[in-house]
């Protein structure tokens, strides 16, 4: 293989072609991960909510033969499995990481025994209808970037304008100085008159619906159906994110698009058929370059204060 | 009044027990739900376990990893650490052994054995040392470090035994089988016995010692457990953080190694290609919180849970109930004993409804 101008032009094309895509249920989870955290709770247990979002969704879709709903209801299934962790963490002050540990062991078994009950087959559902992919008129014209972000599934361009309306959001209005207030300082945010319980119960849940649809993203906008364990460690890819984007939006956007940029040439490198390095140790490079990352900015970048700790209200 | 210390340690025990009897309940409902008959399959549960010799034994190597792994989570959780990674641990352990019980063909056996066993500890350690050394020298969450280094294993592995260890004599993705010098005693009929009972499970009792004696009665287990409550107070009182994170991580890789190194020397005898994580290390989680990261607990609490899976085997076997019922019902022991609060106050409800009944007259002794 000569690498003349050409060729590695189509390469840089092709690698971040499939970046984008990639990075998209990074990013959405880890968008729901940044409020979740700003408003004081740690959310390990999206990995779990990605999985059972991409289980619904195939299941809403198998039934309904309308991927939209689908999508809508992987949210709506994070977004309650999301209710199970905030009630625990918030109400019952239980420690963060474990009721998320339980929440992804849950998902794990559960997503399992369903597709035994349900589809009476194990390891991946029959293909279901997935969602259509769009193409954008003008942008799809334009030399290169049409080639990179012309056509693609829906939750790609889903994915920006949640970043953006997040942005907005947590920057922009009271009710992410709120968020802000309560994962920085519950007492003050308390004080002033903010409900610290309900923030973080919103935040948590709206988490939840995030890493839903990103699980919805995963199995009816990739791929048409569902897989055990599917969602393959990217809930805790996009915690990485989250930390890695020192907890905005934006910041986490650009930490999920560098670690499925990773995964796109590790991806990339097998289909062009790179075989220097062995297959096995280009699919490590996602995680090693996520380890890498964290090891490297931290120190710079801290978290929200009261993240992880549970709010005791102080009764006079 | 029950404040005092024997009402403690009777909710230190009766949370976790109401937790596996709400556990096993939901379990039961989702078996309605689809349509089988829950009393069947717990019957198929008990009888997979305890029907013969020949299911006891199975049942001891079901417990075995269990209890190393649960000492691996509770090591960490002693120190306030998470260490999700000891799936990628065993993974490592496994390999390890796998390579020393070849290489090491020709030795006596009082020293291949012992050599392979501790090997399969020190690539443990060593890959539990990473997330380790990050979060003690550079304060990265274990918990995501952890979890990256499985996926690494997991590859690490697959690779090797696709190329470098794999047995040319086979097609399939297996190591070479290990010496007759580097596998552990079956008893009830040598090697090939098909009762597989064997010596690992007296290793990992001797684990539950060691590591008992280690946290309580050595200052490096008192600096661990410091660390855990409160790693302020144990800075300000002269205990090195990183020191005891470090080592915390250490020896918990090493016991998730162990776990790795005993199912090669004693169940597989050489290395069997992973499609997927085995789950041993995940279980461990809810093995070391039902025993409230206690050693002597882990031994209880590794027994029930490995009792869970052989059923959980059976049952998909004979009543048909998918075999992901025992994660379901340990996710929910993991929720209820996390959630604390939640399960002691369902714990408060007979109490209460025994006060209802008598009136009010047990109102003003609260008081």
């Amino acid at each position: 293989m000569t690498f003349d101008a050409q060729t590695i032009k189509y390469l840089v094309i092709d690698i971040l072609a499939s970046t984008i895509p990639l990075a998209t249920p990074l990013i959405l989870a880890a968008v729901g991960g940044v409020f979740s955290d700003r408003s004081g709770v740690v959310n390990i247990g999206i990995e779990g909510m990605i999985l059972i979002g991409s289980f619904t969704g195939v299941l809403t879709s198998y039934y309904t033969r309308n991927p939209w709903l689908g999508f809508l209801m992987a949210g709506l299934s994070g977004c309650l499995t999301a209710w199970f962790h905030a009630l625990a963490s918030i109400k019952y002050k239980a420690n963060q990481t474990v009721s998320g540990v339980a929440v992804n062991i849950m998902a794990t078994a559960l997503t399992g025994f369903l597709l035994k009950a349900i589809f009476d087959r194990a390891g991946q559902t029959e293909r279901v209808v997935k969602l259509a992919r769009w193409t954008i008129p003008v942008i799809k014209d334009i030399p290169i970037v049409g080639e990179i972000i012309g056509s693609g599934p829906p939750p790609v361009y889903i994915a920006f304008i949640v970043v953006a309306l997040a942005h907005i959001v947590m920057f922009k209005t009271v009710l992410g100085l709120r968020i802000r207030a309560c994962g920085e300082h519950p007492e003050a945010a308390d004080t002033a008159g903010v409900n610290v319980a309900l923030i973080r119960y919103g935040c948590v849940m709206m988490s939840g619906f995030l890493a839903g649809l990103a699980g919805g993203t995963l199995s009816l906008g990739e791929l048409s159906l569902f897989k055990e364990g599917m969602s393959a460690g990217k809930g805790y890819i996009a915690l990485a994110a989250v930390i890695f984007g020192r907890w905005t939006p934006v910041g986490a956007m650009w930490a999920s698009l560098l670690f499925a940029l990773a995964d796109a040439i590790q991806l990339i490198a097998q289909n062009w058929g790179f075989t220097l390095i062995p297959q096995e140790f280009m699919l490590m490079f996602p995680y090693v370059v996520t380890m890498a990352a964290l090891a490297g900015i931290i120190g710079r970048s801290t978290g929200p204060a009261a993240s992880g700790k549970p709010y005791v209200r102080r009764g006079v | 009044m029950s404040k005092n210390g024997t009402g403690r340690r009777r909710s230190e025990l009766l949370v976790p027990l109401t937790a596996i009897f709400v556990g096993l309940l939901f379990g039961a409902v989702l078996m309605i739900l689809t349509g089988t008959n829950p009393l069947t399959a717990y019957a198929a549960l008990i009888r997979g376990c305890f029907g013969s010799w020949a299911d006891l034994s199975e049942t001891s190597v079901y417990v075995t990893p269990l209890i190393f792994t649960g000492l691996s989570l509770a090591i960490a959780y002693k120190a306030g650490l998470f260490n999700i990674g000891a799936e990628g641990q065993l993974i490592v352990g496994m390999v390890a052994a796998a390579i020393v019980g070849v290489a090491g063909t020709g030795l006596p056996r009082i020293i291949h054995l012992p050599l392979t066993i501790i090997s399969g500890a020190l690539a443990g350690a060593l890959w539990g040392a990473v997330p380790g050394y990050l979060k003690a020298k550079l304060g990265v969450h274990e918990v995501v470090n952890s979890i990256m280094m499985n996926y690494i294993a997991l590859y690490l592995s697959h690779y090797l035994v696709t190329g470098p260890i794999k047995d040319p004599k086979v097609i399939a993705p297996y190591s070479r089988e290990i010496a007759d010098s580097a596998k552990l005693t079956r008893f009830f009929g040598g090697f090939g016995s098909s009762y597989r009972f064997n010596s690992g499970i007296f290793i990992a009792v001797a684990a539950v010692v060691v590591i008992y004696l280690l946290l309580y009665k050595t200052p490096l287990g008192y600096e661990i457990r410091a660390v855990g409550n409160n790693p302020d107070a144990a800075r300000y009182a002269g205990i090195s953080v990183s020191r005891s994170v470090l080592s915390s991580m250490l020896l918990a890789g090493a016991m998730a190694g162990l776990a790795g190194a005993v199912q090669v020397c004693a169940i597989q005898y050489k290395f069997l290609d992973l499609f997927a994580f085995e789950g041993f290390g995940l279980d461990g989680i809810a093995v070391a919180l039902v025993a409230k990261g206690n050693p002597i607990g882990v031994l209880g609490s590794a027994s029930l849970f490995g009792i869970l899976q052989r059923g959980s085997q059976m049952m998909q076997g004979i009543a048909h109930v998918p075999k992901q019922v025992a994660g379901i019902v340990q996710a929910v022991v993991v929720f209820m004993v996390a959630a604390e609060g939640l399960t002691e106050g369902w714990l408060r409800i007979p109490g209460l409804v025994r006060r209802r009944l008598a009136g009010r007259s047990g109102r003003e002794d609260a008081r």
